[in-house]
């Protein structure tokens, strides 16, 4: 029967330590994308040569509606026209796959190790 | 068959600490209901519309019903677990009974992040609202960051305080908020068609073809994002069995009837290019029906829901990261209980400056897709944890508070939409989405290689159940 595991007491500083490292970690995730200019829906836009209600394709209702919230067919126009790209790169597609795939695989098979050891003390001790 | 309730005594690091102080047990089921619709009611006064953009405005109802499904799904499955594995910390200790300790870490972190950011998105939203009074009122030039630094600083001291108080103003405020939206679906006169809303000129067909629907998935969850926080509060709940599932499902019934009204009445009353991108779209849809009284409403409801959401965010991602310090996942040092308040201050304050300075970049659809990520992953564990639950405890082998029907269909159809969602945020956000996928692979790398170390195995595990199958 394998001894019972007893942790190591974490000193102050290194408790610190791990908390500024995942803090660090959680802005490196966060903003490096903010950063290197890719965030941001991947967009199209295509504006008219004439910028009108009718040439953006408003209605008689919504032209009323628009003018409500205050727009004009000039400052609604960008709003319109800005157009989701749904266009699908397989490679980057696959490459997401395989890292979510992957990471789920990493987790079910070290947490099961892990969890041996937890079932192996917490039942034959 | 063996009882399921949880065994204190094999808690041998509690039994190594006779001075640990314990959450206080002062909540009830209007509590539960105030935490639930609180965090999540924010998401009709923002956040919805997004979907809109990605698929129309009828791309998004179809998205908020599919959506449903995969609550379904998760409440179903929920139950089960949750109504079995009665310990404290939710999802998280799901995984630590069932899946162990790495999925355990992984699911406290979801759940830290997905509160952490919606928090952050509900100061950016009290920050626009007051922006856009400001103009309204002919001062263009207000900077409302200390404004929002004021109500997070003021919801953290309440927090700190104690639980009952915080969850108390938490009902009065989201209860209020509730009734704005119930009062301006009234004022549109939805019994006179044409009157004021004007759906039959509005609604077009789909912009973007079915693609834009399933892209519009994405930002679906956000009608719903947080409801499953409910059991964070176990181990505060006077009466767990009962108020748990009260409070939960009296919460979606909320929820279902704020979502059929929102959607309602801003397709009605925006085109769905404006709507698509609006920061507050109940607001202005209020301000289109031409009422002040309305708006006025209206703007104290997307305030009240803005900070109830905030205010219920603190309250989950502080008990998911401070069960973490406890069981040493994170470190010990925010394990600790207030001696007077009996509140998890040290893990209270230490997520505050994050969100804040998160709600500062100001990029609303980018927080609140950080916010859904986390919150997609966890849904993603649900399943996977569902299946094992069953396998190594096949019924008949504990006791179980409630046995879901169709095993294992609503696992199959919470994982195809679980890996629809994901294909979803692929359409438009996939740099974001890799971005968070690399975070959650290095912390797990981090988990395993160091913190683990710190962690008492045995701990981990304080069910009264036998021995699962197969180990």
């Amino acid at each position: 029967m394998k001894p019972r595991y007893e942790p190591p007491k974490q000193s102050g500083a290194g408790q610190f330590f791990d908390s500024a490292f995942l803090l660090v970690l959680v802005y490196v995730a966060l903003f490096t994308p903010l950063i290197l200019g890719l965030t941001g829906a991947g967009s199209t836009n295509v504006m008219p040569d004439t910028v009108s209600w009718e040439t953006l394709e408003q209605n008689e209702v919504m032209q009323g509606q628009w003018e409500k919230l205050g727009y004009t067919p000039d400052t609604a126009a960008e709003i319109i026209t800005t157009k989701f790209d749904y266009s699908i790169d397989p490679l980057m597609l696959l490459l997401t796959a395989a890292v979510i795939i992957g990471y789920f695989v990493f987790l079910v098979r070290v947490s099961d190790k892990e969890y041996r050891d937890v079932i192996a003390e917490k039942f034959d001790h | 068959m063996v009882d399921q309730t949880s065994n204190p005594a094999a808690v041998s690091g509690a039994a190594a600490e006779p001075d640990r102080v314990g959450l206080l047990r002062v909540l009830g089921p209007v509590h539960v209901w105030a935490l639930g619709v609180g965090i999540v009611l924010v998401g009709e006064f923002m956040g919805w519309n997004f979907s809109v953009g990605k698929g129309g405005a009828m791309g998004a109802l179809i998205a908020c019903w599919v959506i449903g499904l995969l609550y379904t799904c998760v409440a179903m499955i929920d139950s089960e677990v949750t109504s079995t594995v009665a310990a404290a910390g939710g999802q998280y200790a799901q995984a630590k009974h069932i899946m162990g300790p790495l999925m355990a870490f992984n699911v406290g972190l979801y759940l830290v992040m997905a509160y952490t950011m919606l928090e952050a998105a509900d100061a950016l939203i009290v920050g626009d609202l007051l922006t856009i009074l400001a103009e309204q009122t002919g001062y263009d030039a207000l900077d409302p960051k200390p404004f929002v630094i004021l109500i997070i600083s003021m919801l953290a001291f309440l927090n700190y305080r104690g639980v009952f108080m915080t969850l108390t103003l938490n009902f009065i405020i989201t209860a209020a908020a509730f009734v704005t939206i119930v009062i301006l679906f009234v004022g549109v006169q939805p019994w006179t068609a044409g009157a004021v809303l004007k759906h039959s000129d509005l609604l077009t067909d789909l912009p973007y073809g079915w693609i834009g629907v399933i892209a519009a998935f994405q930002f679906g969850i956000w009608y719903y994002l947080g409801i499953e926080g409910t059991c964070q509060a176990a181990e505060e709940v006077r009466s767990p069995s009962r108020s748990l599932p009260l409070g939960t499902m009296t919460g979606i019934m909320t929820l279902l009837i704020a979502a059929t009204l929102t959607w309602y009445v801003c397709s009605g009353l925006l085109p769905w290019e404006y709507l698509g991108q609006a920061t507050v779209p109940l607001y202005d849809a209020a301000r289109m029906t031409g009422s002040t009284t309305l708006q006025v409403f209206l703007f104290v409801g997307t305030l009240f829901a803005a900070t109830a959401s905030a205010n219920g965010c603190i309250n989950d991602a502080s008990r998911a990261w401070f069960s973490m310090g406890r069981d040493r996942y994170m470190p010990h040092w925010f394990g600790a209980v207030h001696p007077r308040y009996r509140t998890p201050y040290r893990s209270i304050l230490f997520l505050i400056p994050i969100a804040v300075s998160f709600a500062f970049t100001g990029l609303l659809d980018q927080v609140i897709t950080f916010s859904i990520l986390s919150g997609l992953l966890g849904y993603t564990f649900m399943p996977i944890n569902m299946i094992m639950f069953r396998r190594k405890w096949p019924l008949g082998s504990i006791r179980r508070g409630y046995v879901h029907p169709f095993h294992p269909i609503p696992a199959i159809v919470l994982m195809l939409l679980c890996i629809t969602t994901f294909f979803a945020t692929y359409l438009g956000f996939g740099t974001q989405l890799l971005a968070m996928m690399l975070f959650y692979v290095v912390v797990s790398l981090w988990f395993s290689m160091h913190r683990y170390k710190y962690v008492r195995r045995a701990d981990q595990f304080t069910m009264n159940w036998p021995k699962p199958q197969g180990y």
